[in-house]
């Protein structure tokens, strides 16, 4: 652990110091003891690891802020052990895990149980959610405080919106209080409790019963008029409308505590996905129509959303190959994370530097983590990655336990080679990857 | 007979749905079923086309009419007939839809006839047989054969389709017979109108190239056909019309409404018929007016033709 790593001439890339320059970086300790055009370890130390980094990007180790696994209540779709694999295989160094498990992350000592069970993985940090209200049922607050207490780094009841407003309103004043944040998935669930998939042409001509455009809207103009009415900080997420970014957009300019976060899946792909009965595109908020995802992309570009997230939520052949309105929601996306969102890079959408701002800096500063930056004395949490490496993405290269990826024969370019936290290097570089 | 050999004008392996048809093979089908119907009103109603091969017949929801019309269907062509329900299937005992269709595929069947109460599930189970599959209703998405007949039915009472109008009213956003017949009328060039209350009408029913109207005064005038369709109460979650009484005062079809359409206005109904709901039981008995019994046995026929193509497309591939 205390072993020295020195990275040599890889381009740095640092989003919250807007730094692109080749260089090298030295790890110390499991710290990042320093970077720069040029270092040299004193007496030439033995011990110390070289890596040639020669045209590969330096970059922040990602912050996933939105996975689920299947740990506790559904070990069969995703464990910590398969889930913080695929994690490190994806680059992602940090992430904060969805309480709505079964049962729910809605008490201190599971808070610790899932704390206690990332540790004993060693590989990625772990981050776990509280829940807003017990069992996520949105009625009764969860124990907020002591959720805090025990290490949650946000509320929020998952892939359910806390749905009455009455409660919205109580646990956005107590958590205001708190100082945390509450991160609401924006639906109003008496509009889409039917629904399969966006309602439109393609759910017409499928015969699939659709969830409506405003059903995200609705939820994202109360949770806005509350935040401002309680002084609480909210992120709503993942947004998926063309509506939703304007009223965020707006919200924003009004100076309020508000972020946003979106999922690669709804910034690339769109509600055709869906023919065929495609369960694996089969994901809540629906894939939308193609004006919602270039208003999207606006918003990525604008800073109207702060966040590229994965929404990793598992799911097994058995919940997946089923009549479409049998199958289960959600796709997984730890893998795919940094070569689907590199397009937007390659395709002239974003640069670098704010792509990666959306995967580091910025969700780690949402969550109060401190990690997503090259500082020196900083936990050497770091990923190296060829940004044009070639995958044709197949389900068969994933890690993850569940398969059920949307982007199937997919073509990407960049692809992380090796994974780095604490000054470990936990994926890639010669280190077995299974 | 009079039944003879016509060049393979169809060469798909499934009947799925209308979309994705021809114009030619829809004509075509309806040619060929129009040979079974004179056929079906002889003493010996038999043929051999399908002597030999089975047909397995498995409706996931429940169905008289259109089980039984393709049981006949599938007899009158020699075929052997087998009838399997939800009931009696281990389907209920946790089996999925999956497994389910590669049980049977191992029992090789030649045809298989399927009806599954969710849009999309006939596709997914033609995907794991090796078996012709025909779909006879999948969820709210499509029923081919119904839209088939229902075109049989118009063009032999009118002796065309192209130009005419067709008013499909009532229950229009749970309806795979509206959304099959809306693609085979547009396809064969009649004018479609679909009349039904907003909260039955998918948001963007337009996007189909149909007329829209919210009121029955309107949607039939001028019709030459009024299509009603049943009030599928079993596939409404929630209140989408206030009550039946309302309904039917609103979208009921009388006398009174059906004055607005063609005098000669031909009346069809898919069944089964909810009287007093979506029509009044006299006007679906005039048998002036009405051709909801023609429908019914064209049905037979259609499903003949269905049968006897598919099948023979098989055996020209093997």
């Amino acid at each position: 652990m205390s072993q020295l790593i020195l990275i040599k001439q890889a381009r740095l890339l640092d989003p919250a110091e807007h730094l692109d320059q080749i260089g090298d970086l030295l790890i110390a300790g499991g710290k990042i003891a320093g970077f720069g055009e040029h270092l040299s370890i004193d007496g030439a130390s033995i011990d110390a690891e070289i890596i040639d980094a020669r045209g590969l990007c330096l970059a922040p180790g990602l912050v996933d802020m939105r996975v689920m696994f299947g740990e506790p209540g559904a070990e069969h779709k995703e464990t910590f052990e398969s889930g913080t694999r695929a994690a490190a295989a994806g680059g992602v160094t940090s992430l904060a895990c969805l309480p709505n498990t079964e049962p729910a992350i809605d008490d201190p000592a599971m808070v610790e149980f899932i704390a206690r069970r990332a540790r004993q993985q060693k590989r990625v940090k772990v981050y776990p959610y509280g829940a807003v209200t017990q069992r996520c049922a949105g009625e009764q607050l969860a124990e907020m405080a002591l959720l805090r207490q025990a290490g949650a780094v946000g509320f929020t009841d998952g892939h359910r919106a806390v749905a009455d407003s009455l409660v919205m309103r109580r646990a956005m004043a107590y958590v205001s209080a708190l100082g945390g944040r509450i991160i609401q998935f924006p639906e109003d669930p008496s509009l889409t409790s039917s629904g399969l998939m966006n309602d439109g042409e393609m759910a017409t001509r499928l015969g699939l019963a659709g969830m409506p455009h405003e059903a995200e809207v609705i939820m994202v103009e109360r949770d806005l008029r509350l935040a401002e009415a309680t002084g609480c900080a909210l992120h709503l997420g993942p947004i998926s409308t063309a509506a939703a970014v304007e009223a965020i957009r707006q919200a924003k300019a009004k100076d309020l505590a508000i972020t946003a976060d979106a999922t690669p899946a709804h910034l690339t792909l769109n509600e055709l996905s869906v023919e065929g009965y495609r369960t694996f595109a089969k994901i809540k908020p629906p894939l939308r129509a193609e004006k919602d995802r270039l208003a999207l992309i606006d918003g990525l570009v604008d800073g109207t959303i702060d966040v590229i997230a994965s929404d990793h939520c598992p799911q097994d052949q058995d919940s997946k190959r089923l009549p479409f309105a049998q199958a289960e929601f959600g796709v997984v996306g730890l893998e795919t994370l940094l070569p689907v969102a590199l397009g937007l890079v390659h395709d002239g959408t974003l640069p670098l530097l704010d792509l990666l701002d959306k995967l580091t800096r910025a969700p780690a500063d949402i969550l109060g983590l401190g990690a997503g930056r090259l500082k020196k004395g900083a936990p050497a949490d770091i990923i190296l990655f060829d940004p044009e490496t070639p995958w044709r993405i197949s389900p068969d290269d994933l890690i993850s336990l569940s398969k059920n990826t949307p982007f199937e024969g997919r073509l990407t370019q960049g692809r992380v080679l090796r994974t780095i936290v604490d000054g470990r290097t936990i994926f890639g570089g010669g280190v077995a990857t299974s | 007979m009079a039944v003879h050999e016509l060049p393979q004008l169809f060469s798909k392996r499934h009947l799925l749905g209308i979309e994705g048809l021809s114009p030619y093979e829809i004509q075509h089908l309806l040619d060929r079923a129009d040979e079974f119907v004179d056929h079906g009103r002889q003493a010996n109603k038999k043929l051999d086309l399908m002597r030999g091969l089975t047909q397995i017949n498995l409706f996931f929801e429940s169905s008289t009419r259109t089980r039984t019309s393709f049981e006949l269907a599938g007899k009158r062509l020699s075929a052997d007939v087998v009838n399997m329900s939800i009931g009696s299937s281990s389907i209920k005992k946790g089996e999925t839809l999956i497994d389910t269709a590669m049980t049977l595929n191992a029992m090789h069947p030649d045809v298989l006839v399927a009806r599954h109460h969710d849009s999309g599930a006939v596709a997914l189970l033609a995907h794991h047989v090796n078996c012709a599959v025909i779909n006879a209703g999948d969820g709210s998405h499509e029923h081919p054969t119904q839209a088939l007949l229902d075109a049989l039915t118009i063009r032999r009472r009118r002796g065309r389709i192209s130009g005419l109008l067709v008013a499909i009213c009532g229950d229009i956003l749970h309806s795979r017979v509206a959304r099959s017949n809306i693609l085979l009328l547009s396809a064969m060039g009649a004018r479609v109108r679909v009349v039904a209350p907003k909260t039955l009408l998918p948001s963007t029913v337009g996007a189909y190239g149909v007329e829209v109207c919210s009121d029955m005064e309107s949607g039939l005038a001028d019709a030459d056909i009024v299509m009603m369709l049943r009030l599928q109460t079993e596939r409404m979650q929630g209140s989408f019309v206030p009550s039946v009484r309302e309904y039917f005062h609103l979208f009921g079809l009388t006398y009174d409404k059906l004055a607005k359409a063609k005098p000669d206005a031909l009346i069809m109904h898919p069944g089964p018929m909810n009287r007093g709901v979506e029509i009044d039981g006299t006007v679906a008995d005039d048998i002036h007016r009405s051709a909801i019994l023609d429908q019914v046995e064209l049905g037979v026929a259609v499903r003949m033709a269905c049968l006897d193509t598919l099948t023979r497309n098989l055996k020209a591939a093997a």
